[in-house]
């Protein structure tokens, strides 16, 4: 079957690649831009390891057609960090030991950045609702929602 | 593993309905493709020829007007219409089902159009749309036609749309007064898929207590979202007193066909239905009733 060119923005930087349409947005991701911060777990679409940020929106980039993703801005946890400079939310989790094995961490992180940036002041339940679907199998949800509200109690800040 | 297809996408109505008369001998739409991407890795779909309409930005709307109701277009995703002040205003019932459908990733991609013709009879919209009367806009190239979305679904992932045809706008008329609607969907993990869901929807009489029209629809309790009619009919006259809905409950269970899966068997989902119905339906009258 013929290959397609795509044009994608991924962390502000725009690629043209060509790909079999049924390439899904996450194997973009991965195999062809190397971007492997991005988790493909369960790959049916029930633990969003995979969550990406398309257009702002937090989305399961295995449950999307990398080719429907044409002409859109994607954000992966690569692209959260300017360089070392980590983002409040990345630093809380850091301190509050938000993550066991690490797996589900890049799809926490773009669930409660897609939230924050809808939202900076949710309430407990409202960061629970955002982050419901992604699947943590170590269990560690109550320290990934504590580094979630530390941020919305502005105890960490931006660096410059 | 996802087998190879021709992939076409349409940026209009226009250009979607040449593309399905052009392929219609073997061709899937797809919009979010939240439900269908499933089925096509697992290979129990595979289309020669995926038209995408993802990006028919003139169908994504959601609009009132006082006389004609709430219309949504085809390619607007849930999270949309969760976030719609007109939904929260005029089908405030509608929010609490978009935010309760699946998980915000998926309510972000997803569309209305998209869940119902993909005749999931476990999806959430179809009961609820069923009970509040929803009529669907389906058109060819040749074509266009609107009929009530109850007659829509034939089958198990089955629709009445031909295979040049897309839905392009569901309508919800306007909600006639002194009339509640309830919508529950028994699950184990939140914001999963119902293992049986009802919606009822009751209107009071000038009295505001006989029940003068009732409908009551079933989700995942048959191969299609069916409405438990004889149960319906028992409603009607009456007033609202435990002895009627055990009744009203039982009738809808014998109405249902569930098809027995790995979630629950036949059995499991018939007593769901009873005591869903029940629930329903006590909740909808207690609701019309405070609108009387």
């Amino acid at each position: 079957m013929e290959k397609q060119l795509l044009h994608i923005t991924v962390n502000n930087e725009y690629h043209e690649i060509y790909i079999k349409p049924k390439r899904l947005l996450v194997e973009v991701l991965r195999d062809e831009l190397g971007l492997t911060g991005t988790k493909r777990g369960c790959n049916t679409g029930a633990c969003c390891a995979c969550t990406v940020l398309i257009d702002g929106a937090a989305v399961k980039s295995c449950s999307v057609l990398a080719i429907q993703a044409d002409s859109k801005e994607v954000t992966t946890v690569e692209g959260l960090a300017d360089g070392d400079k980590l983002t409040s939310l990345q630093r809380s989790f850091l301190d509050h030991g938000a993550y066991q094995c690490g797996f589900c961490t890049s799809g926490m992180l773009i669930s409660a950045t897609a939230l924050l940036n809808e939202n900076p002041k949710p309430k407990k339940e409202q960061i629970k609702e955002a982050i419901h679907g992604n699947i943590c199998r170590c269990t560690g949800y109550n320290s990934i929602i504590r580094a979630v509200q530390a941020v919305v109690e502005g105890k960490y800040r931006e660096e410059g | 593993m996802i087998r190879d297809f021709s992939y076409f996408k349409a940026s209009t109505v226009k250009e979607a309905l040449n593309l399905l008369e052009e392929h219609k001998e073997d061709n899937k739409i797809i919009c979010g493709g939240q439900s269908l991407l499933i089925l096509m890795r697992q290979g129990l779909v595979a289309p020669k020829n995926l038209i995408d309409i993802k990006n028919i930005k003139e169908l994504s709307y959601v609009n009132f007007d006082p006389k004609g109701g709430l219309k949504i277009g085809a390619t607007t995703t849930h999270r949309t219409i969760e976030k719609s002040t007109l939904v929260k205003e005029h089908f405030p019932v509608l929010i609490e089902l978009e935010e309760n459908l699946a998980s915000v990733q998926t309510r972000n991609w997803g569309t209305i159009g998209g869940n119902l013709a993909h005749a999931d009879p476990a999806g959430d919209p179809g009961p609820m749309f069923i009970a509040l009367n929803a009529k669907v806009k389906v058109s060819s190239k040749k074509k266009e036609h609107t009929l009530p979305l109850e007659e829509f679904f034939v089958d198990y992932f089955e629709t009445v749309l031909e295979e040049n045809e897309l839905l392009l706008e569901v309508h919800l008329p306007v909600i006639p007064p002194k009339t509640a609607v309830a919508y529950e969907k028994f699950n184990i993990i939140k914001n999963d898929q119902g293992i049986v869901s009802v919606a009822a929807s009751i209107t009071v009489g000038d009295d505001g207590l006989t029940c003068k029209d009732s409908r009551i629809v079933l989700g995942a309790a048959a191969a299609t979202p069916i409405r438990a009619k004889q149960a319906e009919q028992l409603l009607i006259g009456q007033k609202l007193d435990d002895g009627l809905l055990e009744g009203v409950g039982l009738k809808a269970s014998e109405e249902s066909d569930p098809v027995p899966d790995i979630h629950a068997t036949e059995e499991y989902r018939r007593e769901l239905v009873k005591v869903l119905t029940k629930r329903m339906v006590k909740k909808a009258w207690h609701q019309s009733q405070a609108l009387a």
